[in-house]
């Protein structure tokens, strides 16, 4: 089933990005699915102080479910190093990609580059709202 | 149920031909003859669809359960209970073991028999399934929130748990009958000569409770009663409530051929047992403990292990002591089958040899025991007059009847194994309405919530223990199999046929909407409280204790950390102990490696399973996934290496990435 890179339509790409790798690819659409998270969705936002708390809480849901396959530095693993990925990824992208990573690999023209490039789908951790705002804060820090 | 040969079927056949030309063909020659034009439209469900109906079905001497979708006949799942499950680890995996204790040690089967569901108000709520093990008699509850065996419990001082494990209106009991009465008590008192069988042999049935919370099963009393064997029962229900009801055969207290022996008198008996009356004797202490060692074994979903508490004792309530619990209502011929309506007013016995159906009342059978209504004593029960408990007989049924189940138009379907086919008849006026050929030799039947209060009917599904001819042969040994009919016109119309695993004794069929929401989808690994856990990749690492190597093991699509071990030795034992760290629905890891002497482990999301591993050769040996679980599955792998015994290779462990410098 893995191998079944392309079984979502293209035409409605959820997430807005900007990554290098996402140049050739479909530009994001505007709208994202419905139930996506959109930028104004992120609460708190990220334009405030780093909430250390909220760090020690994401890191620890990191060793549990991410660890595995992403490593701190920018090397690729199973998935991509996390170090500087708010440079190269949306907030929103990122939330969306935990959160309902189903619906980006079928929908999301860079979630399926990047698929394209691991062979592995990335597997739904099943995180809350707030545990996935927690590792993005975490992810501020890297 | 084998107690008529295969080899006789066929004289019997012919015998009925002869004297009973109503009776219909039993075996058409012409299949499409029984099949009409918009069958298949009745039983497809398109592809990506579901079915109405959860059917769960005895898996017979295989020890498990097996799971289909009704109308479709797909099976979905067969669940592990009374035997190890290779594929799955159950029975193999170090936390499972326990669950296959018994006082003769670890049990890797047993011949399930029937299936019951949890009831709340007389209904099946979809919480619970239970199955007995006949061999060494057991009870097991299966959660149906994880299609997984909960809890099993062994009965003591009972030999072949056939009558069971039947239910009450509101789950506050599950029943196990002796259908080997035997010697009981000290074994002086227990090695006695066979042919003392009426001085000295006895039965017991055992009332056990499910506790609501956990599951866990305990046997709250156990009354001990004559010399018989005890088949089947049901427990009454709406006025019935309060008592349950036993068929009884061998009342001859034959030892020896009973094919022949035991089928002497014209009546054995239906026993009825009041379990209020019960409540109240060991409300009043008049239970005592004897002697009966027996498990509970009990799975914990949050430490995924199962636990084994050993009982030494059980509460006995003696019926030559404490009178109005049991009587007995005389029932021709053998009964087998033991049934209650869906209104609760009314018990049929089915007599294997009967060439009637005999139909009682339970009010009449209240008026009896109150007038003292008595035909004489057996064993010092009271006999009821079988005329004054008697509603009626439902007169040349058809051959050889077994067992009946309701739709809720207050018609019964009763099971013909003589005669192979399925009668249709009103309880009320005893009118025979329809009946139709199975194919062939039908035992159970099953419709959906046919013996509970309010049966869903629209299908009855036949449950037959010799296909021959009905599929493509493979070779000396066929499936058992199913068939289901449509039971919502006047006449019953066969839709579909379909193999069983095992031999299907009894099944239940309850609507999809009661259980599917309700299925675990992963475990939590923040609930996940095994000891040897390893929730997060970074604590991955090798422990030696002594010569016991415990190997602490993640997996996620797709690697195992450590995927290369060095310093095992000969006469090590390695534990891998797997923890999945995926959090997402389907998505199990196998884990295998070289030269393991007992089976795979099936790892769910979250979980963490173990498996023993007694290397037997130096070298370096591979472990793999099992289950295809990602486009790198192939590379879900990993070494190790086994070291002889005196050599000075260190413990080390890692999973390193090329690139990443880890």
């Amino acid at each position: 089933m893995a191998l079944l890179v392309a079984c979502g339509g293209s035409e409605a790409p959820a997430g807005g990005g900007n990554a290098p790798a996402a140049k050739d690819a479909t530009p994001a659409a505007s709208t994202p699915l419905p139930g996506m998270i959109t930028a104004a969705d992120i609460k708190p936002p990220l334009d405030g102080d780093i909430d250390q708390g909220m760090v020690t809480k994401g890191k620890e849901i990191y060793e549990m479910k991410c660890l595995s396959c992403h490593t701190l530095t920018a090397n690729r693993v199973v998935g991509p190093g996390w170090e500087g990925i708010l440079k190269q990824r949306s907030p929103e992208w990122i939330m969306n990609m935990i959160l309902h990573t189903d619906a980006m690999l079928e929908t999301d023209a860079e979630a399926q580059a990047m698929l394209e490039e691991c062979l592995v789908r990335m597997p739904n951790q099943n995180l809350t709202t707030e545990e996935a705002r927690e590792v993005l804060e975490f992810m501020r820090t890297l | 149920m084998r107690s008529i040969p295969k080899a006789s079927v066929l004289p019997l056949l012919l015998a009925a031909g002869i004297t009973m030309p109503l009776v219909q063909s039993c075996k058409p020659t012409n299949t499409k003859s029984a099949v009409t034009g918009d069958a298949a439209s009745k039983v497809f469900v398109p592809p990506g669809q579901y079915d109405e109906f959860y059917n769960f079905v005895s898996g017979g001497f295989s020890g498990q359960m097996s799971v289909y979708g009704l109308p479709s006949g797909r099976m979905f799942r067969n669940i592990p209970v009374f035997s190890v499950d290779p594929e799955s680890g159950y029975g193999y995996s170090e936390e499972t073991k326990p669950m296959l204790m018994t006082t003769h040690g670890f049990m890797p089967w047993d011949d399930s028999h029937h299936v019951e569901s949890s009831m709340t108000n007389g209904v099946p709520d979809g919480r619970w399934m239970f199955i007995n093990g006949n061999n060494t008699p057991r009870v097991a509850l299966i959660d149906l929130t994880t299609f997984r065996t909960k809890t099993i419990i062994e009965i003591p001082n009972s030999a072949g748990n056939h009558s069971s494990p039947f239910i009450t209106p509101n789950s506050e009991y599950v029943v196990a009958g002796t259908r080997f009465s035997i010697p009981m008590g000290s074994d002086a008192e227990r090695d006695v000569p066979i042919d003392t069988y009426k001085q000295n042999f006895k039965g017991t049935v055992s009332f056990i409770h499910p506790d609501a919370e956990t599951g866990k099963m305990e046997i709250a009393f156990q009354i001990t009663a004559p010399g018989v064997d005890f088949d089947l029962s049901h427990a009454g229900k709406g006025p019935s409530d309060g008592w349950f009801f036993f068929s009884c055969y061998n009342t001859e207290r034959a030892h020896t051929l009973l094919e022949v022996n035991a089928s002497q008198n014209d009546k054995d008996f239906i026993m009825a047992v009041n379990w209020k009356k019960a409540e109240q004797y060991v409300k009043e202490g008049k239970g005592k403990k004897v002697p009966g060692k027996h498990y509970m074994n009990w799975w914990d979903d949050k430490t995924h292990n199962a636990i084994s508490e050993v009982r030494n004792e059980v509460l006995q309530l003696d019926h030559t002591e404490l009178k109005d619990l049991l009587y007995f209502m005389p029932c021709p011929k053998s009964p087998h089958g033991c049934d209650v309506d869906p209104t609760g007013k009314y018990i049929m016995g089915s007599g294997k040899l009967a060439a009637l159906i005999p139909v009682f009342s339970f009010d009449k059978m209240i008026k009896a025991i109150e007038s003292k209504d008595y035909e004489g004593e057996f064993d010092g029960i009271p006999v009821l007059k079988y005329e004054s408990v008697l509603h009626g007989e439902v007169k040349k049924p058809g051959l050889g009847p077994l067992h009946t189940e309701f739709d809720n138009n207050g018609n019964a379907y009763t099971s013909m194994f003589v005669s192979s086919e399925i009668v249709k008849w009103n309880v009320e006026s005893l009118e025979i309405l329809d009946r139709v050929p199975t194919y062939y030799s039908i035992g159970h039947l099953c419709v959906p919530g046919g013996d509970s209060q309010k049966p869903w009917g629209k299908y009855v599904i036949a449950y037959n223990k010799i296909t021959k001819d009905r599929y493509l042969p493979t070779g000396p040994e066929l499936c058992q199999s199913a068939q289901l009919f449509s039971i919502d016109g006047p006449k019953m119309e066969l839709l579909a046929d379909y193999p069983s695993i095992g031999e299907p004794h009894y099944a239940q069929a309850v609507p999809a909407s009661l259980i599917k929401d309700k299925s675990v989808k992963f475990f939590r690994l923040e609930d996940n409280n095994h000891p040897y856990a390893t929730k997060s990749e970074k604590d991955a690492r090798v422990v030696r204790e002594g010569n016991k190597v415990h190997v602490y093991m993640t997996c996620i699509r797709s690697h195992f950390a450590p995927d290369n071990i060095e310093g095992i030795k000969m006469g090590d034992e390695v534990y891998f102990h797997v923890t999945n760290l995926e959090q997402d629905w389907d998505v199990p890891h196998g884990f295998a490696v070289k030269g393991a002497a007992n089976a795979e482990l099936l790892i769910m999301p979250g979980e963490t399973q173990t498996l023993k591993w007694v290397p037997t050769t130096v070298g370096v040996k591979p472990f793999y996934c099992t289950d295809f679980c990602s486009a790198l599955h192939q590379e879900m792998q990993g070494y190790a290496r086994v070291s002889p015994a005196n050599s000075n290779v260190p413990l080390s462990f890692n999973t390193k990435h090329a690139d990443a410098g880890l």
